[in-house]
Order: C-alpha cells, then structure tokens, then sequence
C-alpha cells in the first residue's frame, strides 16, 4: 500500500533532526502567520494563481533565495567538518550535504535568480506586454517549486542522494546506493527540469516573436540578447537532462542496464550525456549575467556599451562553443590524446569571446563618468575573481595540468570561482539594479556595500586557500583527513571566509528589513532611478499589469535613452488591452507531478497512476477552457494611466 | 482597437504558438536524439543475450510501419479538411488515424509481450534497455498522441471547427508527423541494421 514507506522514514540522527524539526516549525509558522493576518485569499488571489510574469518572476526570487540559505547552511556544515577535522558529520551525512548543497545552489538557487530575472525584466526590455505562452509560464515555475519541494521533503521523509550533485553511476545505481535518495533526487530534477524546458521555449518565443516594431534583432538590449542565447542553450541541453535522468531512474525502478556495472551497461556513457547537458548548464546560467552586467556597466558608466555588435557575437560564439567542451570534465575517461586534445583546445577557445567581454565592459567605463552604486560594485568584484577563475579554468583545459587536479579542490575552487563570482555576483548585481523597478523603492545603499564586501572578501577568504589545497593533493568531497598532511591551517582560513560570507547573507536580510521599513524616503517616483538606457525604465515602478499602456516604438539601440532625449508630446490614444485571467491549473498540474515523483521515489504504484491522471486530466481541462482573458477597456487603462503619472 | 489590427494580431499569435510548438518538436526530437546515441553505444552489449537479428521480425515491423504511415497520410487529409472546415471529414479521417494508430500500438504491444515471454525483457542486457527505451518512447509517445486525438475528436463534435480548434489540430498533426518521421529511423537503425549482420 505504501510501497517503501514506512515509519523508519521518519528516524534522523540529531543533526538533522534538528533541521527537521525547524523546518517543520518554519512551514507551521508561515502558516499560522498568514491564517493570522488573513492573507490566504489575497495570496491565492495575487500571488499564487497570477499569470503575470512580474509576479512570477517575484516568487522565483523568493524560493531561490530561500534555498539560498538552506544551500549556504549546507556549505557551512561543510566547512566546519573540514576546519576541526572533527566528528561533527558521518561520513554518509556529510555525502548527503555536499550532494544536496551542489544540486540546490545549481537548480534551486542559481536557476530560480536567472528565471525570476528574467520573467521580471525580459518582456518590460523588448516592450512587450506578456510572455508568449503566460499559462506556460506559471507551470513552469510551479513545477520549479514542486521539485524544489521533493528535496526538502527528502529531509524529513527518507534521506537524500549521498552520490554527488550529478549522481554518476554505478555509485547512483540500485546495487551501490539501495535507498530513495537518488530517487529523491532524480524525481527531483526531473520535475524542475521539465519545467526549465517549458520557460526556455516560452522565452525563446518571446523575444524572437514579440519585441516592438523597429527593435530588430540587432537593436535589442544586451540583457535580452544574453537571455535569447542562455534559451537556446536550454532547447538544446535539458532534453538531454531529461533523457539521461530517465535512463538512471529506469535502471534504478525496472531494473534496466543502460549504466549498471554488470548487464553490459556502460556508466561512462551516463558521464558524456550528463556533461552533454551540464556544459551547456554552466553557460545557461552565467550568459543572463553577463547580460546584467552589460547593463550595469553602460548606466553606470553613462556610456552606450563598447562593441555591441562585438558583444552580440561572443554570446553567440560562447552558446556554440558551449556544447563542444563537455569532454574536459573527464579528461582521465582515457578518450585519447587525440579526443582530450580536441576538447582541450575547444575548452581555451572559449576563453576568447569571454575575454572579449570583459574588455568591452572595461572599454565601456573607460572615460565614462562612473557612479560607484551597490551594483557596480558587484561588477567590479565580479571582474578580479571572474579573472582569478577564468585563468584556472584555462589551465585546467590542458588535459597534462587536469590529470594532476582532476577532483581536487583546485577544481572545487575553480567552479566556485565561476558560479559564485560570476553567476551569483551577477543576479545580485541585476536584484539591486531592478529592484525599484520591481517594488518601486530602491534598496539601502549603504547596506547593500556592506553585503558586497562581505561576500568579496569572504568569497576570497573561502576559495583561494582551497586553490592550494588542491595543488597540496587535497581531493573533493573529504570528511576527513590526516593530520599529518598539514591542511587544517587552510581549511580554517576557508571556514572563517565561508563565515563572513554569512555575514554578508546577514546584511542582505538586514537591507531588505531597513529597505521596506524606510521605502517611503526610497520610493522611486519617476521609473527611472538610475537614468537608464532601455525600455524597462520608460514605464512606471512598478510596472503596471499590462507594462505599457501606449507600445512604445524603437528606433535606436539604446531605445529609452533615445526616448528621454526626443520627448514625445502627443497626446496618448489608448487602446484596449487583453491580458490572460488568473488561473490555479498550473499550480495543480505541478502538483499532480509532484504527487507522482512522490510515489515513485517510495514506490507506492498506486500513488503515481493518481498523479499521472490528475496531470493529464488537468491539461485537458485546461486545453477546453474558453475565455483565458479577460479585456481592459481604453477607458480604464487612461483612468489607470492619470492616476499613477509621474 | 481597430478591427485591422484586431485580426493581426490574432494571427500572430496563431504563427507565434505554431512557432513554439515547433520549438517543443524540436528538443522532443533532441530527447529522441539521446536515446538513439545510447541505442548506438549499446547496440552490441548483449551481455551473452540475444541480438538484434534473432529477435526481430522484418516482415511484421514493415506492417507496423505501413500502418503508421497511413495513419500520417489520414491525418494530412484531415488537416486538409479542417482547413475548408468540413467538420464531417474531419472527424472521418481523424477518427480513421485514430484506429490506425491503435492498431500500431497493439502491435508494437504485442512484439514487447512475445519478446518479454521469451526471457528477453529489458532486464536481460544493455541492449535490450536500449531497445525497450527507444521504441518505448516512442510508443509513449503516440499513446499521448492518441489521447490528444480522441479529445479533439469529442471537442470537434461537440463545438464544431472554431479556429482554435483548427490550429490545436495543425499542432496535432505537426506532431503525428513528428513521430512518423521519428519511426522512420527506428525502423532504420533498430530494426533494418539490426538485423543485417
């Protein structure tokens, strides 16, 4: 009746009884807070069945940070077990920490901050008043949230993957890892993964079929040109993902042998079409930064962007050189010194269009007249360490030099270096430079540097020691280590950095309180706080419901700027506008997939037939609605419109 | 708005969600793609099992696949209709697809059953997996299919050819194709290379 569950599922050493237990109390908490102030209507009303993607794009952001500080405790265990060597963690406790610290800041983390920027800024860029498909778009993102929700539970119920963020084989197999963590985590990513490749289509189409007349292709700004891109990637890699986790799952529930050790499977093929996908995953998440830093950079610098043009193809030439490097991430496979040479090669190619654009942002601050703002602070972090592991990264693409850090830290260092300095200092840059435009106040500046800081120094605290960790022999994934090798001066100088990375995760909570309590000495009236370029700005903040009440037309590249120049004084003609009705069915076809991943980690059939026809069910529900919008009247939109002019 | 713009606009979004179901087409072929390399690279892990060659009936996947392929010609003279909304043909030659698109799947069903009753499951080697994943996706895949049809199928006789209707059943018939074309390169590799050794 329950297949593999039963009350074992429920029994924890103390460590993460702790954590069990404050999670439990968290989720009752919220609850009773919001039973308290009488909020359910309202949020089931304006938040949870919204289709508009300023609102989704806030509750992207809100689960990814709050994953943020599961993944960052994760990190701090972590760094605590290797600082006193002592016996803090179990060795299978700690493989289960650093396997879910790894697959939440990736999916949950970085993948939520780069979908919420993007459903928040993307359509206000290209003028538009949508997505192109919004129902999508909340599936999408409640699917997100229902995998995200599968890890968590895993805390409570069972126990999680204790196999690594990509869980190889034949460790992930049945034989070697008989529990339901990799289940955990396979249903896991499955269910966030389909709902990436749904926004990576919905995005895709967006920008290619709905930008304003006059923004051609080569006109559009630098954010929504990386976002293009970043979509392709994910057209192209999350099939794959999708495949690839289907196979594991199928070994693993039907006892199939696509990756066993015996049965004739083949696990290195799991480690090609795992990389096949993760490759491109790393630029998936990192070319939407890079976008918000080309933005950044230009307002800040109160400069056009140097080399668009040049700009607009390193972005293309990374997305294809993207899926030609996978390879490098198992050089000792023994593919061949022809084939490791190949990847080799294509991997410091890379490094060219990348170095591309670090000069053309540098060129852009070159005689401009800089403001020296919390995002622009980010940049300039992002530039040192971006650098500092971006160097590494090329060394470690000859295949010689890998053999000898492959699996070290130096590699650990190296990834972080990325994720951390790029992909993260990149979202925080873009959430302060779009947060007015998001709540309409600006956040505390002066916190906000603190937070920089914090996690600058602290980010070099952490990472650089782990650098000569790994050139010392110090190999990935220790729970422990002798003492004789000398290494524990190092780990420490790492811990206290991981410390005041916190303290800068601590200033960012504090901004957010300070920021919403002083809003109103804050509150950005015109729309356009920080003189910027493109179109997001030529609205009010926060933007209304339908964005832009007239579209505007573009004729030049940097389309706002133009606009502030040549003031338009017609008067408006408003026109009507359509927009989609709320609806739950995305909130209940995720759950229904939720459900199923569910009874399939555990095994309990019966659960997942019920899952699987409640999705089908509600897609055909769905599919036979009539009426999915709903018509503001001209009328109505002027009287909005005179009631929140600037 | 005037009435002018009203309909482009319609027709915009019509081409915009034709384009994007293409997109979806596409990463579904990029899926199909991963198990065909994989059916590639375990094609000859038979782990002392059978091979391909013992195993496959030449004879019986070429009726599968005549099937399949009428069903895509009904299917195109159905689309055909819907265009000059003729709700009657419609429903003939999308309900005729539907039957042959049963009919494929029974058959493929009862080549899994033999095979399975055999001793030759998708347990016994890699390169069964392989197989039992490749055209069972396939299989996955034309049962949504048909269950797609058969929704369209009532919502057609009951509400007429709205269009709506017409474009959910272009998208349709872009995806029966899809997985035709699909089949064409499963009879290929799976079935005609696997058996001439």
């Amino acid at each position: 009746m329950l297949g593999r569950l039963n009350w074992q599922a429920l029994q924890h050493n103390h460590i993460v009884l702790v954590a069990q237990i404050s999670m439990t109390l968290g989720a009752l908490g919220l609850i009773g807070f919001i039973t308290y102030k009488k909020r359910w209507q309202w949020l089931w009303r304006e938040w949870l069945t919204s289709l508009d993607p300023k609102k989704i794009g806030v509750m992207y952001v809100v689960v990814a940070l709050i994953m943020l500080l599961r993944g960052a405790t994760d990190a701090g265990m972590m760094r605590f077990q290797q600082a006193t060597d002592g016996h803090f963690l179990t060795s299978d406790h700690f493989q289960q920490i650093f396997s879910a610290h790894g697959t939440i800041m990736i999916f949950f983390v970085a993948m939520g901050l780069m979908f919420g920027l993007i459903n928040l800024i993307m359509p206000l860029q290209i003028g538009a008043r949508d997505v192109a498909f919004p129902f999508l778009n909340s599936v999408a993102f409640w699917l997100f949230a229902s995998g995200m929700l599968l890890v968590n539970l895993s805390l409570v119920l069972g126990e999680f993957s204790a196999a690594g963020w990509l869980a190889y084989p034949p460790l992930s197999e049945l034989a070697y890892s008989p529990g339901v963590g990799v289940d955990y985590w396979i249903w896991a990513l499955q269910i966030a993964g389909i709902g990436s490749l749904l926004s990576g289509i919905n995005f895709f189409v967006t920008i290619l079929r709905m930008r304003r007349p006059g923004m051609t292709l080569m006109k559009m700004p630098l954010f929504t040109w990386s976002v293009l891109n970043s979509m392709v990637l994910v057209i192209f890699a999350f099939p794959i993902l999708t495949a690839t986790l289907g196979m594991l799952a199928l070994d693993r529930t039907l006892g199939m042998h696509f990756f066993t050790a015996d049965g004739g499977g083949n696990s290195m093929m799991y480690v090609n079409l795992i990389w096949a996908w993760g490759h491109p995953e790393v630029y998936i998440l990192i070319l939407p930064a890079f976008g918000v830093f080309s933005e950044v950079v230009a307002t800040f610098s109160r400069k056009p962007i140097f080399g668009y043009t040049s700009m607009v193809w390193a972005l293309a030439a990374i997305t294809f050189l993207s899926f030609t490097v996978w390879l490098h991430h198992f050089f000792t496979m023994g593919g061949g010194a022809d084939v490791n040479a190949f990847f080799g090669i294509m991997t410091m190619a890379i490094a060219v269009p990348t170095g591309v654009k670090i000069f053309n942002w540098l060129f852009t601050m070159y005689r401009g007249r800089i403001r020296f703002a919390t995002p622009m602070l980010w940049f300039m972090g992002f530039v040192v360490t971006f650098t500092i592991g971006g160097m590494a990264g090329v060394m470690m693409a000859v295949p010689a030099i890998d053999f000898q850090v492959h699996n070290s830290l130096f590699l650990v260092a190296h990834f972080h270096t990325m994720i951390v300095g790029g992909v993260v200092f990149g979202f925080f840059a873009g959430l302060t430079y779009w947060f007015p435009k998001i709540f309409g106040f600006r956040l505390n500046e002066r916190l906000g540097r603190y937070a920089f800081w914090c996690w600058f120094v602290g980010f070099l605290l952490a990472f650089l020691p782990l650098y000569i960790l790994g050139l010392m022999g110090a190999t990935r994934r220790l729970d422990h280590y002798d003492a004789s090798l000398g290494w524990q001066g190092l780990f420490i100088v790492a811990g206290v950095g991981a410390m005041v990375i916190m303290a800068g995760i601590g200033f960012q909570i504090l901004q957010l309180i300070v920021s919403i309590k002083q809003r109103h000495q804050n509150l950005d009236t015109t729309g356009d706080p920080w003189d910027g370029r493109t179109l997001e700005w030529a609205t009010t903040s926060p933007a209304p419901v339908y964005n832009f009440a007239l579209t505007p037309s573009v004729s030049e590249r940097d389309a706002f700027w133009a606009m502030k120049r040549h003031k338009n004084t017609e008067e408006p003609a408003y026109e009507d506008i359509y927009l989609p009705k709320n609806t739950p069915m995305g909130l209940f076809i995720a759950g229904c997939a939720f459900v199923f991943g569910f009874a399939i980690v555990w095994h309990i059939w019966w659960l997942a037939l019920v899952g699987l026809l409640g999705v089908i069910t509600c897609i055909i529900v769905r599919i036979s609605a009539e009426h999915t919008d709903y018509r503001l009247s001209a009328e109505k939109v002027a009287e909005l419109e005179a009631g929140r002019a600037p | 708005m005037s009435e002018e713009t009203a309909v482009s606009e319609r027709q915009a979004n019509e081409t915009k969600t034709i384009f994007g179901f293409w997109v979806y087409l596409m990463t579904d072929c990029v899926l199909f793609a991963s198990l065909f390399a994989t059916f590639a690279v375990l094609r000859n892990s038979t782990y002392g099992g059978p091979a391909g060659n013992e195993l496959f009936s030449l004879p019986f996947v070429l009726i599968e696949t005549l099937v399949l392929l009428t069903s895509s010609f009904t299917a195109g003279l159905g689309i055909l209709a819907a265009r000059s909304r003729d709700k009657q043909r419609v429903l003939l030659f999308f309900g005729l697809t539907m039957l042959l698109g049963i009919f494929f799947l029974t058959m493929e069903i009862t080549e899994f059953h033999k095979l399975y009753l055999e001793g030759n499951s998708w347990r016994r080697s890699g390169f069964l997996s392989a197989f039992f994943t490749l055209v069972g996706t396939h299989g996955a895949h034309i049962t949504s299919g048909l269950i797609w049809m058969a929704v369209m199928l009532v919502k057609v006789a009951r509400s007429g050819l709205t269009s709506a209707t017409v474009k959910r059943l272009t998208m349709l018939s872009l995806f029966w194709h899809f997985l035709d074309i699909i089949w064409i390169f499963i009879f290929t590799i799976v079935y005609l290379m696997g058996t001439a050794v």
